[in-house]
């Protein structure tokens, strides 16, 4: 592989780690009010985490760039604050692959607090445990399988993330294009289908690899929630 | 003084109503299943709130709707063993048994580690994970989890059911030791009238 290719391997990952860690706590915390929480417009908020999923990524990405562009309501902040823009900029990318990776992540984590035996939670009470001290010790544990393979799922959409990439931060090589990217953009000039297959190959081991981790961690928490 | 108790439950088109008279050792609720007799238990334990009455324990009242008290599940020291065990699945045996010690530790243990361990024979037990136990030592390993919770008395929900004969025998030999030598209060659901005869100083019929 190229410099340039290793270059866009590298940045894929930085970008998918970045989103994945940034995702994660709000994921968990959307997670936990769609598992737990009565409130009116839950179906309401359940519908929108989902709505990445379902939209057209196109429309996802101009709805991000209509946000974070220098006029708008998030971009203005971001000027004000720290005098950064996220356009055209890696962390851009990031923000785009969190957005997309977001519902997938809440939807494995959702299950797995679902999946914990509340009858644990109580036992954990009447032993003299508060509620922070149930969650850390009995709920967490629990479910962190899920969490992970949540989490794994989400890394292996954010690496593969293109259309509301290439809408919200463009094409810029060395800054945002990533794997899928990479490949649209070696399409599109002749002779370069070795690259296309070399990185092909690598998005396909990739997400293999992410799918088994995260059905081996989910089997897993499966078998430990026996309650006897 | 053990169990003062009268309590009234409405779910639904249902009532529950539930009177204990204080009794020495160890007293039994008895009846056919579906007569709210866990429910007791778990408004006993602060799980179940009733609408109105009260619930005083060893001259400790943990709910008393007329007065407004109702002390929250983790400060009620209630032991509560319950029928399914419900040991943490992520914990060993030694560590679902330190589950409660902080509260031990607080509010002054009833009986020391060693000590439970010994009574309740559970040394070689206490690096196993629960999924392998067997009914009768998961049983073992949920009172002793109650008794070193710093719990002031004991909630039993048919702690010998769904045991082979061998099993029941060791868990209600156990029980009779905690009754005669802690001389903790105790509140034991059962519908099995060989249970009652043996164990109980008193019963309430449900």
């Amino acid at each position: 592989m190229s410099p340039e290719e290793w270059t866009v391997v590298w940045l894929s990952l930085r970008v998918g780690g970045v989103a994945v860690a940034a995702a994660l706590p709000v994921a968990f915390a959307l997670a936990w009010l769609l598992a737990r929480g009565r409130f009116p417009g839950r179906v309401l908020l359940d519908g929108i985490v989902h709505l990445p999923l379902v939209l057209p990524p196109v429309v996802t990405g101009w709805l991000l760039l209509l946000a974070f562009a220098p006029a708008g309501p998030v971009g203005a902040l971001l000027e004000r604050w720290t005098g950064e823009t996220v356009l055209f900029r890696w962390t851009g990318a990031a923000i785009a692959a969190a957005v997309m990776a977001l519902p997938l992540m809440v939807r494995a984590m959702r299950l797995s607090i679902e999946a914990v035996d509340r009858r644990l939670e109580s036992a954990a009470r009447t032993l003299g445990a508060g509620r922070v001290r149930v969650f850390a010790t009995i709920t967490l544990p629990l479910s962190l399988p899920g969490v992970l393979a949540g989490a794994v799922l989400g890394f292996a959409r954010a690496l593969g993330e293109f259309g509301a990439t290439i809408t919200f931060v463009s094409n810029v090589p060395g800054e945002t294009q990533t794997l899928p990217l990479a490949i649209y953009d070696a399409l599109q000039v002749p002779g370069r289908e070795p690259a296309v297959l070399r990185l092909a190959i690598l998005s396909v081991a990739l997400a293999l690899a992410a799918l088994v981790v995260s059905e081996v961690l989910t089997r897993r928490s499966g078998r430990r929630l026996h309650v006897l | 003084m053990s169990f003062d108790v009268d309590v009234v439950l409405r779910r639904g088109d249902r009532r529950f109503a539930c009177r204990i008279a204080p009794a020495p050792g160890l007293t039994v609720l008895f009846g056919p299943s579906g007569a709210g007799k866990t429910t007791v238990l778990n408004m006993l334990a602060g799980l179940v709130r009733p609408d109105r009455g009260h619930v005083r324990v060893r001259e400790r009242t943990l709910f008393d709707s007329a007065a407004g008290i109702d002390v929250a599940i983790a400060r009620r020291q209630a032991g509560y063993v319950f029928q399914e065990a419900r040991l943490f699945p992520h914990l060993r045996v030694r560590s679902n048994l330190r589950y409660g010690a902080r509260r031990a530790a607080r509010e002054g243990a009833l009986i020391g580690f060693d000590e439970a361990v010994a009574l309740l024979e559970l040394k070689p037990l206490l690096d196993r994970w629960p999924r392998t136990l067997s009914g009768g030592e998961a049983r073992r390993v949920a009172i002793g989890r109650a008794l070193l919770s710093g719990a002031r008395f004991l909630l039993l929900d048919e702690p010998m059911s769904s045991l082979d004969r061998n099993r029941r025998e060791e868990v209600m030999r156990t029980i009779e030791r905690l009754r005669d030598e802690l001389a903790l209060p105790m509140l034991m659901v059962t519908h099995d009238p060989g249970e009652v005869q043996r164990l109980a100083g008193a019963v309430v019929e449900m």
